[in-house]
């Protein structure tokens, strides 16, 4: 398993490991959130094109971002981070505390912590209470605290969509067959076999693919299946206005990636980082690649996800041993009793 | 796993201690999970138990036959299938899509120990259920020919279940460990063996509880193995947890996980001192046993559900190991 690795690590070709002998390139997206304006006309064209039904009507406080996370019913998020620093300082850029604290206790009330984002709304606060969106005031920065406590000022906004990871989380625990390697590389689910076990769910280590309530299978990103078998590029990266939205053979939105990344570090924007780049970390490298302005945590990323796959020669070592002892200890029930004991 | 953790030593500074950061000051996208929360219900927290029971009681059913116990085995196999079918239907209700259960058998893949799990299942079912049919022959009709032919059939399918038992009693650990869950995952290492033990302590349980002392001295032998086995692991898992050592400690997972040491240890002690004079002595204990092993299933479980609401458990250990990796990078470099 030098080249071919298939439980995790890099691997050149997942489409002929998962069985295809011919098969066009493997495709992903590049997302370039340097350049996002946070439109979410992604997120408009996946709905309309896909059918996906509305993850509830809802304010939640994050900024412009009312989608909250991916899940069964938004298949791209764009997510909007309102930093400030103190004023003229070099990096340190923070999320107001103030804004956090509006939304955790709407979170920390929700019945699955807030993971219910992207597939229904929260549950809505006490009727009639007043919810504090955190929305800007007319007064200038600094007007009412005197200047020294004024602050910069920036806003990041990234396009999130599932990862089609190399090893992918998700598609190792399928029980049925329903989520496959296409030709393309990329992951996808049959409806038509899905039976809503739930697996995936908590197989997916960044949280992006959730059971639909009322129809009970697993839903998220095809990165457009159907267009693709028409030479079409996904409705996500045709919609986006600034080519934030990038889409392409893997090959060559990596290199691209790598050209942007060396032309905005020399631009002097040290804090630039390619997210899902390397085919050397947990998941073998994404097919869905992103450029970051802040580390992958603010975004609402895992900073280093494993596939849980790799773990597997483990775990099962120790179910094996844990077998045997249970199967010892079950014969030596018997076996003292077969030598004639008292008790 | 345990490598990448500093022990936690209060739920705030925990995190501040373990990524060199201030009090709290965990990146996160305004608090959010990074992680989806399973969909699983708590019927698949009680079917890690009805399982685990389910194999317990088949290993002292074929035990039983072996050795010539009648009345254990029956009551063992009837159980087995009892708990068995329970296993099937919280399984099948768990579902999206419970009328396509049937999709399960579709494929067998290695990488997923549901569909293992699932091919595991089969092959133990219809032993139990062939054994256990036997058991419902009436007395007067088991000379009859047809009876004396579903006996040897059913005794051969009986043991042969019961060789697959050892799998039902633990795959269930990788079912929970292979996945994104911290609360599952990191404590993989320990977690087969919590479950083997649990398995073996309730279905002994059961056959305390169900034959009468005289034939149940391997019940309680396999119990007492068992139990000790839980409690020895568990206390070991929870030694070796980084962060997520606070959702092993806090909430309903904390209680249910404290009710099951408690209940383990009582039935235990009961099992070596009373339930091999008394009949109300091994009832008592098997239920304590019982009852235990189903709180520490339920434990589990929730400690994992709760490790995926908030996302310091998640990011805080990655965090944790770039960091070290830069660090070392910089150490080899510079
Ligand atoms: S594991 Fe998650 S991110 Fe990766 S392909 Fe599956 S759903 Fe997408
Ligand atoms: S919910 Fe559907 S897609 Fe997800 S693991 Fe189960 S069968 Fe596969």
């Amino acid at each position: 398993m030098t080249e071919r690795n298939l439980l995790f690590g890099p691997e050149d070709d997942v489409s002929r490991d998962s069985g295809y002998d011919e098969h066009p390139p493997r495709v992903g997206f590049f997302t370039d959130t340097s350049v996002c304006i946070g439109c979410k006309a992604c997120e408009v064209a996946c709905k309309e094109w896909n059918h996906v039904p509305e993850d509830g009507l809802d304010l939640l406080g994050m900024s412009m971002d009312n989608t909250g996370m991916l899940g069964a019913n938004s298949w791209r998020h764009v997510a909007f981070v309102e930093q400030r620093r103190p004023a003229g300082q070099e990096g340190g850029w923070s999320l107001p505390d103030e804004m956090t604290a509006q939304v955790e206790p709407r979170l920390r009330a929700a019945p699955r912590g807030g993971s219910e984002l992207g597939t229904t709304p929260l549950p809505s606060p006490g009727s009639g209470a007043v919810q504090d969106l955190g929305m800007p005031t007319f007064s200038r920065p600094g007007d009412g605290t005197g200047a020294e406590a004024r602050t910069d000022f920036r806003w990041l906004m990234e396009s999130d969509v599932c990862k089609h990871c190399t090893h992918a989380g998700c598609l190792d625990v399928c029980p049925t067959g329903a989520l496959f390697r296409t030709e393309f590389g990329t992951v996808v689910v049959q409806q038509d076999i899905c039976n809503g076990c739930g697996y995936c769910v908590s197989g997916c280590p960044y949280g992006v693919i959730d059971r639909r309530p009322g129809d009970g299978r697993a839903n998220k990103c095809t990165l457009c299946y159907d267009r693709l078998h028409d030479g079409l590029e996904p409705a996500c990266a045709k919609a986006c206005p600034t080519q934030s939205i990038q889409f392409g053979e893997l090959d060559e939105l990596r290199e691209r990636a790598d050209r942007r990344l060396a032309e905005l570090h020399g631009q002097g924007v040290a804090e630039a980082e390619l997210y899902g780049r390397d085919p050397d970390d947990g998941v073998g490298g994404h097919g869905a690649l992103f450029l970051l302005l802040d580390k992958p945590e603010v975004y609402g990323l895992p900073p280093d996800p494993v596939v849980p796959t790799r773990f597997a020669p483990e775990i099962w070592r120790r179910v094996g041993t844990a077998a045997a002892a249970f199967a010892v200890a079950g014969i030596g029930a018997f076996v003292s009793a077969a030598f004639g004991n008292r008790r | 796993m345990n490598g990448d953790h500093s022990p936690a030593h209060g739920p705030r500074r925990a995190v501040a201690e373990v990524a060199g950061q201030p009090p709290g000051d965990v990146a996160s996208y305004y608090g959010r999970p990074v992680l989806k929360t399973p969909v699983w219900e708590w019927k698949v927290a009680a079917y890690l138990f009805t399982g685990g029971l389910a194999a317990g009681t088949a290993v002292i059913a074929a035990g039983a036959d072996l050795t010539g116990a009648a009345r254990l085995r029956r009551a063992c196999w009837l159980g087995s299938l009892g708990a068995l079918l329970a296993s099937l239907v919280l399984l099948v209700a768990d579902l999206g899509r419970p009328e396509r259960f049937h999709h399960m058998l579709r494929v067998a893949k290695p990488t997923s120990p549901m569909s293992v799990g699932t091919w595991i299942l089969s092959a133990f079912g219809p032993g139990v259920g062939a054994a256990a049919i036997w058991e419902m022959v009436p007395v007067r009709w088991r000379s009859s020919w047809p009876a004396r032919l579903l006996r040897a059939v059913s005794r051969g399918l009986g043991l042969a279940s019961a060789a697959t038992a050892p799998g039902v009693a633990t795959y269930t650990a990788a079912l929970l460990s292979h996945t994104a869950v911290p609360g599952w995952q990191e404590v993989r290492a320990e977690l087969p063996f919590v479950f083997a033990g649990s398995a073996a302590a309730s279905g002994g349980g059961f056959g305390m509880l169900a034959a009468p002392v005289l034939e149940a001295a391997p019940a309680r032998r396999f119990a007492a193995l068992g139990a000790t086995g839980e409690l020895v692991a568990s206390r070991l898992m929870e030694q070796r947890m980084g962060l997520i050592r606070e959702v092993y400690h806090q909430g309903a997972a904390g209680r249910r996980r404290r009710g099951a040491e408690l209940l383990t240890l009582a039935g235990l002690a009961g099992t070596v001192l009373v339930a091999g004079r008394s009949r109300a002595g091994a009832a008592a204990s098997g239920l304590a046993l019982l009852g235990g092993s189903a709180l520490q299933r339920f434990g589990v479980f929730e400690a994992g559900v709760a490790s995926t609401k908030d996302p310091r458990y998640t990011v805080v250990p990655q965090r944790e190991r770039l960091d070290a990796a830069a660090r070392d990078r910089s150490a080899v470099t510079g």
